[in-house]
């Protein structure tokens, strides 16, 4: 196709020209209206979940997205939603699978047989000589559940292995163990719904107009009724840019913020005592430990007014009903656990809980970050959340599983502790599910190091993710629209993904694989699932009577109403979408077990080389590793590239090179030079390749409960750099090439500065 | 009283661009934008808003009034299409007259191009793509009755100054309530004519 080079210096005065779309270019873009067809799924991105019709044409090939009224999200999508449909025809997708011995050669397209035949070879050679364990399997949470089902029951049963993770690792996990320790239940205790009803809206670490856009409908939505809205965060987002109070807190210090927010309350008598005697255990701890607190000490660790604290504590703890809302900014932290934990003890010692409009919430970034661990992906969980180290439940589910109790592995380690264990050749052989550790993992050099050990390497992917270009086997696996499943959104509810187009020739989907393989381990006959119905079917009863139950939940009732929230023990339940509306949590008890909470430093100590904080998150455009954004034109064009926001107070003009440099390395980024972000903090978006990734800089310190990598807070200093490293293309098969239109913003030195409004342009 | 249209809420803009991206999408454009986001206070904050085509009523499309070739129609229902591709000659005289600074021109095809409210979707009683899919409702689509049944209590402005030349649009904003100021001032100040300082 001969396209003309569009020359900016012939354009008309003043005359705006298009910038190419990327992706799908402009002058191949279809719409054939005559025949085609809708189908009905969700969003596969975050853990919003928005409902979209798949436009279908007549040859059977999705061509586009249509909105959908569904109740999550009543039509609206972000761009990621928009732009989704374009990944499932991409040209780079992978339509079979690759293998090579070793990673000097290159990769070649072989049968399935020989793919599947070489890595059960290599998992039997590998186990025969140094034991089971010595092969690990690390899942995804943007799979369905019924495929998170099956990785955790192949780690345990075809694998008979300990180390099985997943991504979600890298998530929420920090959010869900604080509620577990607190509530015995892990998930959000209000649906979205619930925020058009309360009073004051408290939203920490989350940057909801970024990475979960289509809530913001419900936080404006609280906003046009009067509800006050407190958003706690170390840079202006555009939530924090309309808030009441914006709490540009130190990165790092939250849960010394949360306490004093509980000494305020405690020293005015804002607690809800008769709400605190009935339903909780442990407050007179709690509440010691928060006279430690004064807001004059907070002020001082967090860097902001101590009259600002008072005056947070004031309006939530006044509000007759006020939800807290969190993600990553609390969660991704050494102390993320506690993080969670202040915030539950702040509203239960309001009466926050179990009413319309009063409670909380923890928005879950991936897909299925909520459903990817209720059913034994996780280390430490088997399915229906039941604890691997429990003899009861380890029973239990061995009874469905049909193997004996003694076969059944132990506990493994977390996401980062594996890539530990694989540089010391503990393990040995690895498969890798949807998941893109050389980029989202922190501390990259360690990562790669740790996979470079790895004797052998297996992938499932669609696109060709920078961690699957550095394995041995890569399997090619279907998107989320060739194949059925479900995925539980941050609410808990569980919504169906349909089927909308058959897979291309030589794809085939998640499920089949790991039975494959399952079988030619001598597992065949515990992973005889045609497909992910029969694989929902054995997880609706291996969840039943658990916390996480999901024995109501049928493929059908979810056709039918459009989600249901668990717990449902039977067909005729309605669901649970909010909980503790009868005063009881999922302790045995029944009540809040409220957890004493300790403010420690991060773990990267500040010091004259390094006196900034450095934080990192995400950009609207693009979703978790990038591996699937990273290739849209259109997402690509809206943030080619990462950059550094610093304050105008360091000196440096927008684009300047700014080399960033931590304990572990040092990059090159462009300056974005705003007034948003505090003077002692600077942030990177996180979703970028070395030589361009924030990940190289990050540090590998984990939560001890949760064992959440601290991406949110390391110490950092900057100083003039000299060139600015070039976005590396994302990794392609051999005989796939990307759009070319894709790739022309990659190497724009500049930093979006228009296209994210941040920065200083020169100004008259 | 305005009718059906779209009113534009800067309080409520992200800068997400998903009304760019779902323009993109849109059966009108064949894959381009007709939307861009513009940033008012680049540097001190995120702020940031959303601009389509305002389809001006009084004076009826400055776009339309200078085109030399006729290209632009302007339907009976105040709708501003774009420029008719058996018509337009690409030379641009719209983009000059447009005191929003909408219209764009394709190069290649020697052609105006901008937002003609989605009349593929509108026409049958759908709103357009970007307001339908604005996640945060800055862009709303629907009667100012509306709108306020959504949100209460909400001023909109449909007039707006040029120096001394007031266009009163068929697309409207919504205006902090406790500023209210009609006609609410548009454009940038000129600075500069031919290299020489005019302020």
């Amino acid at each position: 196709m001969n396209r003309l080079p569009l020359d900016p210096s012939l354009a008309p005065p003043g005359t705006r020209t298009f910038r190419d779309a990327g992706g799908i270019p402009a002058d191949q873009w279809r719409a054939d209206q005559d025949g085609e067809t809708l189908v009905p799924t969700h969003c596969c991105f975050c853990g919003v979940q928005c409902g979209m019709y798949l436009r279908v044409d007549k040859g059977g090939k999705v061509f586009g997205v249509e909105p959908r009224n569904h109740d999550i999200n009543r039509m609206r999508l972000c761009p990621k939603g928009i732009n989704a449909y374009q990944q499932i025809n991409h040209p780079d997708r992978l339509t079979a699978p690759l293998l090579r011995r070793s990673r000097d050669e290159p990769f070649r397209e072989v049968s399935w047989e020989e793919a599947l035949d070489h890595t059960a070879d290599e998992v039997r050679r590998i186990q025969a000589a140094h034991g089971n364990d010595a092969f690990g399997l690390l899942g995804g949470a943007s799979l369905f559940s019924e495929k998170t089902y099956l990785v955790g029951k192949f780690a345990r049963v075809a694998l008979k292995s300990r180390h099985v993770d997943y991504n979600g690792r890298l998530c929420m996990v920090s959010a869900a163990g604080a509620n577990k320790l607190a509530f015995g239940i892990d998930r959000a205790a209000n649906p979205f719904s619930d925020i058009l009803l309360t009073d004051c809206l408290l939203i920490a670490g989350s940057n909801v107009g970024e990475c979960f856009p289509v809530m913001t409908q419900y936080v404006w939505g609280a906003r046009d009724r009067g509800a006050s809205l407190i958003v706690v965060d170390p840079r202006e987002t555009a939530i924090a840019r309309t808030a009441d109070i914006h709490v540009a807190l130190k990165p790092g210090t939250d849960s010394a913020f949360f306490n004093a927010l509980l000494h305020v309350v405690i020293k005015e008598e804002l607690d809800d005592e008769a709400y605190v005697g009935a339903h909780t255990t442990g407050w007179e701890e709690v509440r010691d430990k928060a006279m430690e607190y004064p807001p004059e000490r907070a002020a001082e660790i967090c860097g902001v007014p101590a009259s600002q604290i008072v005056e947070v504590a004031r309006t939530f703890a006044r509000a007759p009903k006020a939800m807290a809302w969190h993600a990553r900014g609390i969660e991704h932290h050494s102390q993320g656990v506690e993080n969670c934990l202040s915030v539950i003890n702040l509203c239960a010692a309001t009466g926050n809980l179990g009413k319309p409009g009063a409670g909380y919430g923890t928005i879950t970034g991936q897909g299925n970050g909520q459903g990817g661990r209720e059913h034994g992906q996780k280390a430490d969980l088997l399915p229906g959340g039941r604890s691997i180290m429990n003899a009861e439940h380890r029973r239990q589910i061995c009874e469905i599983w049909g193997i004996e109790e003694s076969e059944l592995p132990p506990a493994g380690t977390s996401m980062m502790e594996m890539v530990h264990q694989m540089r010391r050749q503990e393990i040995r052989g690895l498969i890798g599910i949807c998941n893109n550790p050389f980029v989202s993992l922190p501390n990259y050099s360690t990562v790669k190091e740790g996979y470079d050990t790895l004797e052998f390497h297996a992938q499932f992917d669609f696109f060709l993710s920078e961690t699957a270009a550095n394995a041995h086997v890569v399997f090619p696996v279907t998107t989320w629209a060739e194949d059925e499943g479900v995925m539980a959104n941050a609410e808990a509810r569980v919504v169906k993904h349909n089927k909308a187009q058959e897979p291309p020739a030589g794809v085939r989907t998640d499920t089949w694989v790991i039975c494959q393989l399952a079988q030619r381990l001598g597992a065949g006959d515990k992973f005889a699932f045609a497909g992910s119905r029969e694989v929902f079917d054995e997880l609706r009863r291996a969840s039943a009577g658990t916390v996480n139950d999901y024995y109501g939940i049928t493929y059908q009732r979810l056709e039918e109403t459009g989600g249901i929230a668990w717990p449902c023990p039977s067909t005729d339940h309605p669901g649970t979408p909010r909980l503790f509306e009868d005063g009881r949590t999922a302790h045995p008890d029944g009540r809040i077990h409220m957890q004493v909470v300790e403010w420690h430093p991060p773990v990267d100590p500040y010091d004259d080389e390094h006196p900034l904080s450095l934080t990192t998150g995400r950009t609207v455009a693009h979703f978790l590793s990038g591996n699937q954004t990273r290739r849209l034109g259109a997402l690509v064009e809206q943030t080619p590239r990462p950059w550094v926001e610093i304050h105008p107070s360091h000196g440096f003009r927008n684009g300047d090179p700014v080399r960033v440099v931590t304990r572990r390395g040092s990059e090159v980024f462009p300056a974005l030079v705003t007034e948003a972000i505090r003077p002692d903090t600077v942030f990177i978006p996180y979703h970028w390749p070395v030589p361009t990734a924030a990940n190289a800089l990050t540090i590998d310190a984990l939560d001890p409960r949760s064992k959440i990598p601290e991406y949110k807070v390391c110490a950092c200093r900057i100083e003039p750099g000299d060139r600015i490293a070039e976005v590396p293309a994302p990794p392609t098969a051999p005989g796939h090439v990307a759009y070319p239109a894709a790739q022309v913003s990659r190497t724009d030195p500049l930093p979006p500065t228009s296209p994210q409004g941040r920065g200083t342009a020169e100004r008259g | 009283m305005m009718g059906r249209t779209i009113f534009i809420d800067p309080g409520r803009c992200i800068g997400c661009q998903a009304c760019v991206s779902a323009c993109r999408e849109c059966d009108s454009h064949r894959g381009k934008s007709m939307i861009h986001l513009d940033y008012p206070d680049e540097g001190h904050s995120v702020a940031s808003l959303p601009t389509v085509c305002m389809h001006c009523e009084d004076p009826v499309a400055p776009c339309a009034e200078v085109c030399p070739a006729d290209a632009i129609l302007v339907t009976a229902d105040g709708v501003v299409q774009q420029a008719d591709t058996t018509r337009c000659i690409g030379c641009a005289n719209c983009v000059n007259a447009c005191p929003f600074g909408v219209p764009k021109i394709d190069l290649q095809a020697k052609l105006q191009m901008k937002c003609n409210l989605c009349y593929d979707r509108t026409a049958y009683g759908l709103a357009p793509m970007c307001a339908t899919v604005c996640p945060t409702g800055a862009l709303f689509y629907g009667t100012v009755e509306e709108l306020r049944a959504e949100r209460p209590g909400v001023q909109v402005a449909d007039s707006f100054t040029f120096g001394d030349v007031v266009v009163s649009t068929g697309v409207a904003m919504v205006v902090p309530a406790d500023k209210v100021q009609w006609p609410v001032p548009g454009g940038l100040p000129i600075v500069e004519v031919n290299g020489r300082t005019v302020r």
